[in-house]
């Protein structure tokens, strides 16, 4: 095997455990909801994506949409059963009321971005 | 003072003046702070104190000055707008990115290019004609993948704008250094064509995907669409025209001929018949008179009647119903967790794929091996379509409730619809669902020396403070005779059996035979009259005083007309139908003869329907329970799936995973037939989406090329890809026109 065929491979095989490294290790930080509401920036993905909110208690995710692109532009929490536009560089306030504790996923509306509500 | 921003449409500018007069207009105002007029827009951003203006005013203001003010703001009209500024941004970089392609196309394509102009077989001028496609048109996805891999997150966009810019970036690479390409044994060819068409057609795919998705909600903009604007209100003598929201409970309105009522409410004076098919789906016109409650948004057709306002703003029924689609449309229906899971990994594992396909073609792949390698892990990055797997239940969900709702059907969330899919058991409660629920006494038979008015007095008396279906027939039946009845006291009902209390001073029982048996009163002497009567359908009550039977009220309900062909329909599609109630066998049996159901469960006092449909899933069966909610919401709760008929009450809308709005019975069916053409679409729209991906990333890696020496060209990815997410949602919106019965 030549020289620039090791090279290649070992490109390769460094590319996909970069890849595995950068996309699927990362650890995500979990903010608390410290008031009773919360800001979410929606902007590549959620920030932040790990909401940590108090069980029984309303809590007002304010959802602030700077990507304009098409992916984004709804927000699921199928678990509350809300499915919303989010309107491009504006505030839209979803409310939830918790019932028990656990974790809720929320996504955007083609799945591909995700966000996870810790009810605790 | 309550201070409030609004922002109001005004028609009719077209010049500075004209701005500096709407704002004048405004500011003048009694109760406007502040008024700011945008020609462009069209739009006034108006501050106002709510309690001393109101949106009408601002209008009269404007009116005066020949301008007008819109006042309604429309639901999805912001939406709508973003999505027709996406569109026609879409349109324009598709039409440039692909007019830009095809040029390159045409200079750079092997067999096309002997026919072109030498000018575009200049790789700097491909260069420049791909430019504007890279970084204009491509921009957006540069622009998701940044954000986004800050976050260390990646979606389809990603995928794209890596493919691209491989292909693009070494085609920049051979443009200015083509001797050290040569040097490397490569032919010094450019692959703008490639960067550039993809792009153009990927842009194609969204702007007709953007299009079909929006026909996806647009059931919640017809719902939201029915709604009246105005209405007639009755005030202080006057009949005066009001906003919507701003008619109260208890106002009286006056509706005329083709006029929509506004919001619910009771009949109080004059009749006519309705178009309720909006809200019901029944196509038939209903006749109202006084004492009938009407619903707002359907339609006055002939008469002129005004009606009390009962529920207003968020209370109206097409307010419940609108939220009812909407929560709908925002659950998720269990069949999709497969596809969550496989799409939070699908774009890294495709990443890791695409790195996988470079280090095998330019190792093991024939020469020249970097070109094979380079293409093929651009077509397999485009050819991914995370999309269509995203998307695959969720439009259908939508289109499917958006359907429902428009056939009076209200669905509670994605999972009922998944559930009524597998069912095999129906089981409808009798009194309320399969007949009319209300019964009329069809013979008075007295025992002894009583006489038939006797008979009825006392029965009629005792039944005067109960709420039961039966009670109102009996005493509605004394009503109409004229008889002047008694206060009874120390009444009790019992649950299941009847009731029991004194009219004067006799003690008196009413009920059926389990509360004779109860109290130890023999009826063996009339059991053949009880019999023949409850072989007829009818239920029997006995009458005892002073421990002793004096007489038997029969009573009967009317089955429903559509009772029979709503049980056939479902006996069609195998189901098996079953009737609940607390009557007894006999004549449980001989209502369900006439409707058509074959098994009945009967003698099952109201606490036990709950325990009855939990032997029927015991059976291992799903089971669907029928009822009108008024004693059977725990049944409801515990079957399968509970669908309350008849708008029921708000109880039953809670307790049911479906609400059938309309009375016609067939719906039941029609309920049962949309979850099946629902979860088809979503099924076939799933096999499709993984599919597609599990067949063509393979294909795009090469894997036909050692067999059959097939490659997948990365323009052809994109088609494919574009196709992908186009095929799902049109089939979703193919929902549309399916037929329910």
């Amino acid at each position: 095997m030549g020289i620039d065929k090791l090279l290649v491979a070992l490109f390769s095989i460094s590319g996909i455990a970069f890849t595995y490294w950068f996309f699927l290790m990362k650890k995500e930080k979990e903010v608390v909801a410290t008031s009773d509401s919360i800001d979410i920036t929606v902007d590549g993905g959620y920030q932040p994506s790990v909401i940590s909110v108090p069980v029984g208690k309303k809590t007002k995710l304010n959802f602030f949409r700077k990507d304009p692109s098409s992916c984004l532009e709804e927000v699921v929490l199928s678990d509350f059963k809300v499915r919303r536009h989010l309107a491009l560089k504006k505030k839209t306030t979803i409310e939830i009321e918790p019932k028990e504790k656990g974790e809720y996923r929320f996504e955007c509306g083609m799945n591909m971005f995700h966000g996870k509500i810790i009810v605790k | 003072m309550k201070e409030v921003k609004k922002s109001f449409q005004i028609k009719g500018m077209h010049c500075a003046s004209c701005v500096k007069v709407t704002e004048r207009a405004l500011k003048k105002t009694p109760g406007v702070s502040d008024a700011v007029v945008n020609l462009a827009t069209e739009k006034a951003q108006v501050t106002y104190d709510s309690k001393k203006c109101t949106p009408e005013d601002l209008a009269q203001s404007i009116a005066g000055t020949g301008y007008s003010l819109e006042i309604e703001e429309k639901p999805f009209q912001s939406i709508d707008e973003e999505k027709k500024r996406e569109l026609n941004s879409l349109k324009h970089k598709v039409i440039i990115s692909l007019g830009l392609g095809v040029l390159i196309l045409w200079g750079s394509f092997p067999g096309l290019m002997d026919f072109s102009p030498e000018i575009f077989k200049d790789s700097f001028v491909q260069l420049i004609l791909a430019m504007p496609v890279q970084f204009w048109a491509g921009f957006e996805f540069y622009r998701a993948t940044i954000p986004a891999l800050k976050h260390r997150t990646a979606n389809m966009d990603t995928l794209v704008a890596i493919g691209t810019s491989v292909a693009f970036a070494y085609s920049v690479f051979v443009t200015f250094y083509p001797n050290v390409v040569t040097n490397l044994g490569l032919d010094p060819m450019p692959y703008y064509d490639v960067a550039a068409i993809v792009i153009g057609l990927i842009l194609l795919g969204r702007y007709f995907e953007a299009k079909a998705k929006s026909g996806t909600s647009q059931a919640i903009k017809k719902l939201i669409g029915l709604q009246a604007k105005t209405a007639r209100v009755l005030r202080d003598g006057k009949e005066i025209d009001v906003l919507v929201d701003e008619v109260k409970v208890e106002d009286i309105i006056r509706v005329r001929p083709g006029e929509k009522i506004p919001v619910d409410g009771v009949i109080t004076e004059g009749e006519s018949s309705l178009d309720e098919s909006m809200i019901t789906g029944e196509s038939l016109p209903v006749d109202k008179a006084k004492g009938d409650t009407v619903v707002g948004s359907t339609f006055n057709k002939t008469g002129t009647f005004m009606y009390r306002a009962t529920k207003v703003g968020q209370d109206t029924m097409l307010s419940q119903i609108i939220k009812l689609v909407e929560e709908a449309q925002g659950s998720k229906a269990p069949i999709q967790r497969l596809a969550d899971t496989v799409s939070s990994y699908f774009v890294p594992i495709v990443i890791m794929l695409a790195f996988f396909t470079f280090g095998v073609w330019y190792i093991f792949g024939p020469q020249p091996a970097f070109l094979f390698a380079m293409l093929n892990t651009v077509a397999v990055l485009i050819i991914a379509c995370p999309c269509a797997m995203g998307l695959a239940t969720p439009t259908a969900i939508m289109v499917g409730t958006g359907l429902g709702a428009q056939h009076g059907i209200l669905i509670k969330d994605a999972s009922s619809l998944e559930v009524a899919n597998k069912i095999k058991t129906v089981v409808f409660d009798k009194t309320g669902t399969l007949t009319k629920g209300k019964p009329e006494i069809t013979d008075i038979i007295p025992l002894n020396t009583l006489k038939k008015d006797e008979v009825l007095r006392l029965g009629a008396s005792i039944e005067k403070g109960s709420e039961h279906s039966l009670a109102e027939a009996i005493v509605k039946e004394a009503d109409d005779q004229k008889i002047k009845l008694e206060v009874a006291s120390k009444f009790k009902a019992i649950a299941g059996h009847g009731v029991e209390g004194y009219v004067g001073k006799e003690q008196v029982f009413f009920g059926n035979r389990r509360l004779m048996d109860r109290e130890n009163i023999s009826f063996n002497e009339v059991f053949e009259q009880i019999s023949k009567l409850e072989n007829e359908g009818k239920t029997v009550m006995l009458l005892a005083v002073a421990k002793k039977l004096v007489g038997l009220v029969a009573v009967a309900d009317t089955i429903k007309e559509t009772a029979k062909a709503g049980v056939e329909a479902l006996q069609k599609k195998g189901i098996e139908v079953v009737m609940i109630t607390g009557d007894n066998q006999r004549t449980a049996n001989a209502i369900a003869k006439k409707v058509g159901i074959d098994r009945v469960l009967a003698d099952v006092l109201p606490d036990q329907k709950e325990a009855e449909v939990r032997k029927l899933q015991a059976e291992g069966k799903k089971v669907v329970m029928v009822g009108d909610g008024i004693n059977d919401a725990p049944a409801l709760v515990a079957a399968d799936v509970g669908i309350a008929m008849g708008a029921g009450t708000d109880v039953a809308i809670e307790a049911a995973d479906i609400t059938l709005i309309n009375k016609d019975l067939q719906t039941v069916a029609s309920a049962i037939e949309l979850s099946k053409k629902t979860m088809r679409t979503i099924k076939l729209n799933l096999f499709w989406a993984f599919g597609y991906n599990v067949i063509l990333i393979p294909v795009a890696m090469g894997i036909l090329y050692p067999s059959f020496g097939l490659l997948l060209s990365p323009i052809f990815a994109s088609v494919a890809m574009a196709g992908s997410s186009i095929s799902v949602v049109s089939n979703s919106l193919l929902l549309k026109r399916a037929k329910l019965l």
